[in-house]
């Protein structure tokens, strides 16, 4: 598991256009950022993706499965921690094997041991309130894998924190990666994040949205070691701002 | 070390009741107003001491219709907000019904629940559900309506089924509304009580206040008063317990 794709997708409301022949795919273990302009139609994509939405037009699929208008197989994070406040922190991690089914006892013991992993060690028993805005995001983040087969969809899940949190987390993030190898399609309107974070990256533009364009991020060395100030790193970020700006005009 | 503020916030109540008991003293011990129209505390104590067993084995009855109607209420409560929560065709149906039953006041339909309930518990049980499943009602649906529509995705997006939404996200996130609910309808429910007593009955603390008005007892009277707010206080003291039990996790800092 791992693989996801989107052929063709449209999707309309009210007789307006949203989004139109989206089609994109996410290999195994890769992360892919989706960038745009707020309200260009990342969201409705995403909720098409999820099988929140069905669309008018095209299909969805995981491997080779077809799961348009199914959900439960693509896990999904928001910007928003959505941390249940009456739930412990180990338990919110727990919450999509419980929805599958899975006992308390049996989803406790999947999600314990990867506490240490995402820098979480401790805070199992505390309710999420008692946690910073960064921890709670790292707890999203693990019941977003937890719930997943594979393959996860990041909707800015950085955008909300301060900058100091912000750069934190990408570290942390880029490092809990490269142990879990989650399939990662990541929506975002920050250029440098998306050159920081992905391998690949799809622009999302026009009226109605698609994408415009797909850009491999072929920096060397390992993506932890992508230095902002490297003037490669650089000539990358102004290529997406280019690329962005022209659907604006 | 406490501040002094906190103090200060904290002997506040105290002080007021104690300043509206020495003034009550004050009028009585003055004779600004005749004693048998007055009775100062000390003489209110002393007829409640004189009474305590009656109006114990009275306050037991009372507070039995209370609780019945109390659990009657929420019960029916629960059946209402949850389809009309469900429902938005009943949502429209019913709400303007639930308002109705509310502004038909209280002391109009209990003599019509004894004619057809008779002298028994029954009518004034119904009359405290009737009374009190109203709060509740409208504290569950304004709970259910204000749960996070990102946070229902999220749990549809793990493929969360209508009663896993339910029981998972919008029943505790509507906790903190329903006790309010119930806070207010626990306070009802011990006046409603007492309320239909009034109109029919053998036993309870409104055919005890009944009896001593007729007594022109106002010791008695100021007594049984006095006791019908200490049993609404209790009531809403054990809802105030039930939600601390309930919410384990509203307590940590």
């Amino acid at each position: 598991m791992g693989q996801l794709s989107a052929q063709n997708i449209g999707v309309s409301f009210d007789g307006r256009q949203i989004i139109k022949d989206v089609s994109l795919h996410l290999n195994e273990g890769e992360i892919v950022s989706l960038l745009g302009v707020s309200g260009g139609g990342k969201t409705t994509i995403f909720n098409c993706l999820a099988g929140l939405l069905v669309p008018d037009t095209g299909k969805v699929f995981s491997d080779d499965t077809d799961i348009t208008g199914k959900p439960g197989k693509i896990s999904y994070m928001m910007q928003k921690d959505l941390l249940l406040p009456h739930y412990t922190v180990l338990d919110n991690a727990c919450l999509g094997l419980l929805i599958k089914g899975k006992s308390k006892k049996e989803s406790r013991a999947a999600a314990q041991p990867l506490f240490e992993t995402f820098g979480l060690a401790g805070t199992e028993k505390k309710y999420p309130h008692q946690l910073s805005g960064g921890m709670r995001q790292r707890v999203a983040l693990l019941r977003t894998y937890l719930a997943s087969d594979g393959v996860a969809l990041l909707d800015e899940p950085f955008s909300a924190l301060d900058a100091i949190t912000k750069h934190t987390m990408h570290t942390w993030y880029l490092q809990v990666m490269e142990k879990i190898r989650l399939s990662t399609l990541f929506v975002t309107h920050d250029t440098e994040e998306a050159v920081l974070l992905s391998d690949r990256v799809y622009i999302l533009g026009g009226n109605p949205g698609t994408i415009t364009d797909e850009i491999q991020v072929t920096l060397p060395g390992k993506k932890e070691d992508r230095d902002p100030s490297d003037p490669d790193f650089q000539s990358f970020v102004k290529l997406l701002q280019q690329k962005t700006a022209i659907n604006i005009t | 070390m406490k501040k002094p503020q906190n103090i200060i916030t904290k002997a506040a109540p105290v002080l007021s009741v104690a300043v509206i008991v020495c003034g009550w003293a004050l009028i009585g011990e003055t004779g600004l107003v005749p004693a048998y129209m007055l009775p100062s505390p000390s003489e209110v104590v002393k007829a409640f001491i004189e009474d305590f067993p009656l109006l114990m084995q009275h306050s037991a009855v009372t507070l039995q219709e209370a609780i019945y109607g109390l659990f009657g209420g929420t019960a029916l409560a629960f059946v209402f907000a949850v389809l009309m929560d469900r429902f938005d065709f009943l949502y429209k149906a019913l709400y303007p019904i639930l308002i109705l039953t509310q502004t038909v006041p209280t002391i109009a339909i209990a003599p019509l629940l004894v004619l057809w309930m008779g002298f028994s518990m029954a009518p004034k049980i119904t009359l405290v559900v009737i009374t009190t499943f109203f709060p509740i009602t409208v504290s569950l649906l304004d709970g259910f309506r204000a749960v996070d529509r990102d946070a229902v995705n999220l749990l549809r997006s793990m493929g969360a089924n209508r009663v896993q939404i339910f029981t998972k996200l919008k029943l505790p996130a509507s906790a903190e509304s329903f006790f309010s609910g119930l806070k207010v309808s626990a306070s009802y429910a011990v006046v409603g009580a007492v309320i239909s007593e009034w109109l029919g009955g053998f036993e309870g603390l409104g055919v005890y206040m009944t009896r001593v008005k007729k007594a022109y007892a106002f010791d008695k009277m100021f007594a049984v008063i006095l006791l019908v707010s200490a049993v609404s206080l209790l009531l809403m003291a054990a809802v105030a317990l039930l939600k601390r039990l309930s919410m384990p996790y509203k307590n940590k800092k």
